[in-house]
């Protein structure tokens, strides 16, 4: 994307004018469309509501007048907190949204890193967000956030084991770690000779993409795997003591993650910015890729959405359960049909 | 407190102590003491249940009532027999006719009037009425406990139309008023029952619809199948009634046993029951407990008789000297009204018996080694309104 713009901009310039600013608004952006497009609207319609109308055009603007709210309340700490990593806590989780960015494609050329291993340091990094929660739930001084921070500890871990092995069959069938790679593969595939749409994972990997899905929906700790927030039992768990701008911060967290896992799942399974029929090396990608991986995002997105606000919630020994029992030995069984049909075909 | 004898001494003592156990926090080695309420999203208001955890293992657990309590018992013996409807109106905030209609009937009893037929229907009618706005409440909010929030919405956008034909004959939609010693206030308006049939119709779909999206759901009973049993014998020994009672296998209805006053002879229906006692299927028997009120009613609307809705009695109520214990089957359970009369305008004395004081006295058996979400979906199927707990 610098390139296209046929500037020579120096490093400090590139780093604070373009790309922190891109950054943001790669964060912000689905994080604020997925809130009021999901959480506040079709969550209505599915309720028999209507949402926010009041603020702006179909209550459009109620996010502003939510973060407005959240920016004047006092930002209180617990008397017997432990204050440094009370207050540290949410940028702990907030850091980890912005590195799992980092790797994402957008466009042939519009990405910030082109790393090698960039889905292994995406997983890596999107297990950081754990010891933020951990923080929070232990420094809250309130049982109601330890034992949400302990659920969420044990969940996350026990989570994060099918995510990686869910990939693990991408990246077999991609030959490849890097995501511009894993996308480059999925538009220059061929299904049985046939290159009309490329190869979306999808196709083949569907078993890893039901795997990866439920192991976000479980990352983000959305219903049905909302034990350690369960604000009928444990009040809202780690995020009980946290008010104004901290709770924003877990909150941009939250539906930032949402959209950037999205985005991955995107990446790896629906093929990223690539749209069949334009030649997957066009400049072309570099203006409508975002625009498509945005679409794709979205469209992924109400997925989780859709799950959150129909299930009921497991137990925290029920989803162990889950996990260990059934979605990694299946996940498992996924690598290696994979890895015997990679090699036969 | 002057204090006499031994006994009352050691009473005084105990009562002390226990005080003092609940309201002092005891950390302790093995475990932590996680206090749960009187403010706690879960206790449908101010209910206190001090659980001492074992990791997330409930080792015990405790509820403490009365930080709503007030006091109508007391505040009966000040009112005239007419003026106390008022009041009884909010025990069971969820269904207040129902709790209107026990008392009614127990002056009734002492002062030997009864009410003519085409009250008893109408009474029956919206007593039913009033089980259908206060069960389908619960059936939502059981979703809503072990974390499903759609469902609540449902339940509140379909209990309107049970509202409304309940406002539409009493005029109030919470709290109707509408019972009178002898009789009703008003008589039906109309077009009432086609509409009521309208409204019914709304709920049955509405019965479906929550069998599908919860009943069905996997993940509800694997959260409910098996968790918070409570035997038959266990379950009559804590005094529990109502669907809970009925969810353990125990085959008790007053409705059909010991009716008095109502008219659910001249209907054709069925007490359900559920031999394995868990939340699962105290959230069945309700259902099914809804669609049988909706079935009832049914019936009953193409029944009811013409005649007067009031029988005589004296403009200044003044009931006669003697004791009279009447009780109902309440959507919560058994609520009776013990009344003891002197002769006066107002009761000497009126002793409450509701359903969810005696359903919460089970919590610390059936809370014991269960994990702390349990906790919240075991007191969710339990079903108790906090009013009718304190009173």
């Amino acid at each position: 994307m610098i390139e296209l713009l046929a500037l020579n901009p120096s490093w400090w310039q590139e780093t604070f004018l373009i790309k922190v600013p891109i950054g943001l608004l790669a964060v912000l952006l689905p994080a604020g469309t997925i809130v009021y497009l999901y959480l506040f609207k079709a969550i209505s319609f599915m309720q028999s509501r209507l949402g926010p109308m009041e603020a702006g055009p179909y209550g459009s603007l109620q996010l502003l007048a939510e973060v407005g709210k959240w920016l004047q309340k006092e930002d209180i700490f617990p008397s017997k907190a432990d204050k440094f990593v009370f207050a540290a806590a949410p940028f702990v989780v907030l850091m980890s949204t912005f590195l799992l960015v980092v790797v994402l494609p957008a466009g042939p050329d519009a990405l910030f890193v082109d790393l090698d291993a960039g889905i292994y340091l995406a997983m890596a990094v999107s297990s950081v967000s754990v010891i933020g929660i951990l923080m929070a739930g232990w420094s809250s001084a309130n049982k109601y956030s330890l034992l949400g921070g302990i659920r969420a500890a044990g969940q996350l871990i026990a989570y994060e084991l099918p995510l990686i092995l869910a990939v693990v069959g991408v990246v077999i069938q991609a030959g490849t770690m890097n995501m511009q790679g894993i996308v480059l593969a999925q538009a220059e595939g061929e299904i049985f000779g046939w290159g009309g749409i490329g190869n979306p994972f999808i196709l083949t990997q569907f078993i890893g993409f039901f795997i990866f899905m439920i192991a976000v929906q479980a990352e983000l700790t959305q219903a049905p795997f909302d034990m350690p927030v369960a604000e009928s039992e444990l009040v809202t768990g780690y995020l009980t003591e946290y008010s104004g701008i901290r709770f924003l911060l877990f909150f941009i967290g939250e539906f930032a993650s949402a959209g950037v896992f999205s985005a991955i799942a995107a990446v790896l399974f629906f093929g990223g910015w690539y749209v069949p029929g334009i030649d997957a090396g066009s400049q072309v990608f570099n203006v409508i890729g975002p625009l498509v991986l945005a679409t794709k995002t979205m469209l992924i997105a109400f997925l989780i959405f859709w799950f959150r606000f129909t299930f009921p919630r497991f137990r925290e020994d029920q989803l162990q359960r889950l996990a260990w029992k059934f979605l990694i030995p299946l996940s498992l069984a996924n690598i290696a049909i994979t890895g015997v049909l990679k090699v036969a075909v | 407190m002057s204090v006499s004898t031994e006994s009352e001494q050691l009473a005084y003592i105990a009562s002390q102590a226990a005080d003092a156990r609940v309201n002092v926090e005891v950390e302790t080695d093995e475990g932590m003491t996680l206090n749960l309420g009187p403010q706690h999203p879960a206790t449908h208001g101010t209910l206190r249940i001090v659980a001492k955890l074992d990791g997330e293992k409930v080792v015990a657990a405790e509820p403490i009532m009365g930080y709503m309590h007030r006091g109508y018992e007391k505040l009966t013996e000040v009112r005239t027999y007419p003026q106390v409807t008022t009041l009884i109106n909010r025990i069971d905030w969820l269904g207040s006719f129902a709790n209107e209609v026990p008392f009614i009937l127990a002056a009734e009893q002492l002062m030997e009037v009864e009410a003519p037929p085409r009250a008893q229907w109408i009474r029956t009618i919206l007593f039913e009425l009033s089980r259908i706005a206060n069960v389908c409440l619960f059936l939502g909010d059981m979703a809503v406990q072990v974390g499903a929030t759609t469902p609540v919405f449902y339940a509140f956008r379909d209990r309107e139309f049970v509202l409304n034909q309940i406002e539409r004959v009493t005029g109030g939609r919470f709290h109707p008023n509408f019972d009178r010693i002898g009789g009703l206030k008003d008589d039906l308006p109309k077009g009432w029952i086609e509409e009521t049939r309208g409204a019914l119709d709304r709920m049955k779909s509405f019965c479906d619809e929550m069998e599908e999206l919860v009943l069905g759901n996997e993940i509800f009973q694997a959260r409910t199948r098996n968790i918070g049993v409570i035997p038959g014998d266990i379950a009559l020994s804590y005094g529990l009634s109502g669907a809970n009672l009925r969810a353990s296998g125990v085959d008790w209805d007053i409705r059909r046993d010991a009716n008095v006053g109502l008219v659910y002879d001249q209907v054709d229906w069925k007490v359900w029951t559920h031999p394995d006692g868990d939340s699962f299927a105290r959230f069945w028997v309700r259902l099914q407990e809804t669609r049988e009120a909706c079935n009832i009613i049914d019936q009953l609307l193409g029944t009811i008789p013409s005649g007067p809705i009031m029988a005589k009695v004296p403009r200044i109520i003044k009931v006669p000297a003697g004791e009279a214990y009447v009780a109902t089957e309440n959507p919560l359970g058994e609520m009776g009204y013990y009344v003891v009369s002197k002769g006066d305008l107002t009761p000497f004395r009126v002793k409450i018996r509701s359903a969810s004081f005696s359903n919460m006295s089970i919590t610390p058996w059936v809370l014991k080694d269960v994990f702390v979400p349990d906790i919240i979906s075991i007191l969710a199927s339990l079903y108790f309104i906090l009013g009718d707990i304190d009173r």
